[in-house]
């Protein structure tokens, strides 16, 4: 028999078609274009089923419905849970309102969440951070007292802060998913809601140390690695051993010749590819334990991969955006050539400085 | 006088006894849906009677049981939804606990309708002695054989089970109530798929308020058209308001839809007008979810008639000078209630009530609530009033059920109708935090 291809749906997301399979999400179709419409996700995991939906950064404006139902749905629609259909117009990072509802995600996410990158586990490799950074405002209107809490050892592997919690359910998911007792979940309602194991309890299972490599935020960490070196010092390779638990496949995270961390690997969008073993990630950590591939890529996100492999895969974003929309050029009335000030190209601007290079209105 | 649906015999001493109900002509209806209808008729009836769902949205009910989905080999479930706990309205509680066969016999028919042989009755955990008085009337019908197997000789089984619920407001969502009735934690499911094609135990289930279901049979015995013919416009039928506040006559009414909001608050036959020596200065027409009218837009429309009682009528205008006729919760204030703390108070409730699974209502809903307390406490300052609009906004239309719209709304239409009031709390904190201070125009004390 002949295998019958599936039709394809072409779905256009901020003005560029593309091709997917039915039951493609909208989310997935603009990945598959590429970072710069992908819509922002948070607590959307792709191994994890029953994820996505949560956070609501992932909104997008649906312009039109199908090619047979051309009318635009009312709301703004969560695209990681959203199916295309055939002839759907996506409007994504080029609408005023789903760029507005986004920077009011970002404002609620941060209300309770403390802005403490530079102290923080996570940073460099945050979820949050790059989402503040491309959507958020570098003011907070916010001026009540933000909620605090205690550390809780979640036994002897994990901790968690539950002071940066965003409450992205994907620790519950993953602990549900793949472990047998799940000791964890979500107690308390509203933003009293919170990550707990009820009775001080510890999460005590092969696969526990997963919940760490799934958190967007820093809430839980791991305790062998908590506060030893910033992901930025350290270089990420690929290596594999054969563990008799799971696949073996990891990422290294040496500096110099030690490793100090070892996760599971992951994809550009930050998502696990392979689950691996609490003793491969906490016990396993000398080089002679691995065999090693050779360097991770990093083609996404962050600072762990700026200046250090490739620049440019970080677009010029809010900070630069901000830097652009703010810049004011010095009127320096001196005669420049008594001064044998050489005047850079303009170009050399263009990239980060767009406006910059506007005339003036 | 006016045509009376649910209340007809509810005056009649006995009345929550079987015996007594099926005097007054009770569970006629399940003998002739069972013995002489088939399942399609009674939709064909429901759907020919315009009737919409009494639990706020208004959707047409016959609409949502043709979406059913009615695949082989897969149970159906029809779920009442009696999980009624807005501020302002408690019509389903006051006909549970004195007419509760009439909700059973409602849904014997429903449930017969829809092909569904075990149906769940989930109603609040607080009204636990509502839950006494179905399951007592449960067990008289099943006594007298309208409810378990071979209901009637007619082959028809039906199972109904009354669920206390944990007493959470988010619960009364549809898809948080199946999750809750589950066992699961009441959080509302993301829609698409919609619990008409994958609802209670992932099988097709239609959930209902107690109202609407209550509807049916008189629906059956007098026939789609006859329901059809009361009401106005596409607002058919008769609906239970329970009347709240600076009333004289508080109470739950049933009215046919199409009275005037005027004559419903000043009429003798309902509310009775506003209690004596006050004046009428805002209402919240269906519960505390929808947006606050003052009295003049309250009584009349924008363009100057009469403003009905009416799902069409009160949401003339959009948000802007409309609101919604929602689940009847009918709340009226006079001069001496201050908008600003009501508004806090309403604010309260949503901020207490949000699940927590979305990052908007989950964040926002508090926020508001906290900005809403200094006001009131006068410590707010000028930018609030803005803050609390842009807050609103971004919480309304961004969240995963209407939670958020709901605790949006409220807020949102407040500051749109008396935003002088909430200026004259920044402006004059000393003044506005004597106890009993109210706004009150250009004189603006206690």
């Amino acid at each position: 028999m002949e295998d019958v291809k599936p039709q394809l749906l072409k779905v256009t997301i901020d003005g560029i078609e593309v091709e997917v399979e039915p039951g493609t999400t909208i989310l997935q179709a603009a990945r598959k274009i590429g970072p710069e419409v992908a819509p922002p996700a948070m607590c959307y995991y792709q191994p994890l089923k029953g994820s996505g939906g949560k956070c609501r950064a992932c909104l997008v404006r649906v312009a039109a419905g199908s090619a047979k139902d051309p009318r635009p749905m009312p709301k703004l629609v969560a695209s990681c849970l959203t199916a295309v259909q055939d002839g759907m117009v996506v409007e994504n990072t080029t609408n005023p309102q789903v760029v507005d509802a986004r920077n009011g995600i970002v404002e609620f996410l941060l209300l309770n969440h403390p802005l403490d990158c530079p102290v923080c586990d996570q940073a460099g490799e945050c979820d949050l951070q790059n989402f503040a950074f491309d959507h958020g405002k570098v003011t907070t209107r916010y001026e009540e007292d933000r909620r605090t809490f205690e550390k809780h050892d979640l036994g002897p592997y994990v901790q968690l802060h539950m002071t940066r919690c965003i409450l992205c359910y994907r620790c519950v998911f993953t602990a549900d998913q793949i472990t047998n007792k799940r000791v964890h979940g979500v107690l308390g309602r509203g933003d009293a809601a919170e990550i707990g194991t009820y009775i001080e309890k510890a999460i005590d299972n092969d696969f526990s140390g997963n919940v760490i490599d799934v958190c967007p935020v820093g809430a839980l960490t791991d305790k062998t690695y908590r506060f030893k070196s910033r992901v930025w010092f350290s270089k990420p390779v690929d290596a594999h051993r054969d563990c008799p638990t799971c696949s073996g496949k990891v990422t290294l995270w040496e500096r110099g010749e030690e490793v100090i961390r070892v996760t599971a690997r992951k994809n550009e969008w930050n998502e696990v590819t392979e689950f691996i073993c609490n003793t491969c990630r906490f016990e396993k950590k000398k080089t002679s334990d691995w065999v090693i591939e050779g360097p991770t890529k990093i083609s996404r996100s962050s600072v762990i991969s700026a200046n250090k492999y490739r620049g440019d895969t970080i677009k010029p974003s809010f900070g630069q955006r901000l830097a652009a929309a703010e810049y004011k050029p010095i009127h320096d009335e001196r005669d420049t050539s008594q001064l044998q000030i050489q005047q850079l190209p303009p170009e050399r601007f263009a990239k980060v400085l767009p406006s910059a290079l506007d005339p003036e209105p | 006088m006016a045509t009376k649906i649910l209340t007809e015999h509810i005056n009649v001493p006995g009345i929550e006894t079987f015996d007594v109900y099926r005097k007054q002509g009770g569970y006629t209806a399940v003998e002739k849906a069972l013995k002489t209808m088939t399942p399609e008729a009674i939709v064909e009836e429901v759907k020919k009677s315009g009737v919409r769902g009494r639990g706020g949205a208004g959707f047409p009910m016959g609409m949502k049981w043709s979406f059913l989905a009615k695949p082989e080999g897969v149970p159906r479930y029809l779920v009442c939804n009696a999980d009624e706990s807005e501020p302002g309205t408690f019509k389903d509680h006051y006909l549970m606990k004195t007419i509760p066969h009439l909700l059973i016999e409602g849904m014997i028919i429903s449930s017969f309708a829809l092909g569904a042989n075990k149906s769940f009755i989930y109603v609040r955990g607080e009204l636990m002695y509502v839950i006494h008085i179905l399951e007592k009337a449960i067990a008289e019908a099943k006594a007298k054989g309208f409810l378990g197997k071979n209901i009637l000789g007619t082959g028809y089984d039906l199972e109904l089970v009354v669920q206390p619920g944990g007493g959470a407001y988010i619960c009364g969502e549809e898809t948080a109530l199946l999750e809750s009735l589950e066992g699961k934690r009441g959080n509302p499911r993301n829609k698409p798929p919609f619990p008409a094609v994958k609802g209670l135990y992932q099988c097709p289930t239609v959930v209902n308020n107690v109202e609407s279901i209550a509807t049916t049979s008189w629906i059956v015995n007098n026939g789609g058209d006859a329901y059809a013919a009361i009401g106005i416009g596409r607002s058919t039928g008769t609906k239970l308001i329970s009347a709240s506040g600076h009333i004289n006559k508080p109470g739950v009414y049933e009215i046919e839809l199409g009275v005037p909001v005027e004559d419903f608050i000043f009429a003798d036959e309902w509310c009775g007008g506003i209690r004596p020596g006050h004046k009428f200065k805002a209402l919240v027409a269906g519960g505390s979810s929808v947006p606050i009218l003052p009295a003049n837009l309250a009584l009349t429309l924008a363009n100057g008639d009469k403003r009905l009682m009416s799902y069409e009528s009160l949401s003339d205008g959009g948000f802007a000078t409309g609101t919604m006729l929602g689940s009847g919760g009918f709340i009226v204030f006079d001069e001496t209630s201050c908008i600003v703390r009501n508004t806090w108070n309403f604010s309260r409730f949503y901020h207490h009530e949000s699940c927590g699974q979305c990052s908007p209502c989950r964040e926002g809903t508090g926020w508001m609530e906290k900005v809403l307390h200094r006001i009131e406490y006068g410590h707010g300052h000028q930018q609030d009033i803005d803050l609390l609009v842009d807050v609103s906004k971004k919480i309304e239309g961004n969240t995963i059920c209407p939670l958020g719209d709901a605790a949006a709304w409220p807020v949102a239409s407040a500051i749109r109708h008396f935003r002088d009031e909430f200026q004259w709390h920044i402006d004059h904190p000393a003044e506005a935090t004597q106890p009993g201070a109210v706004y009150r125009g250009d004189m603006a004390l206690v």
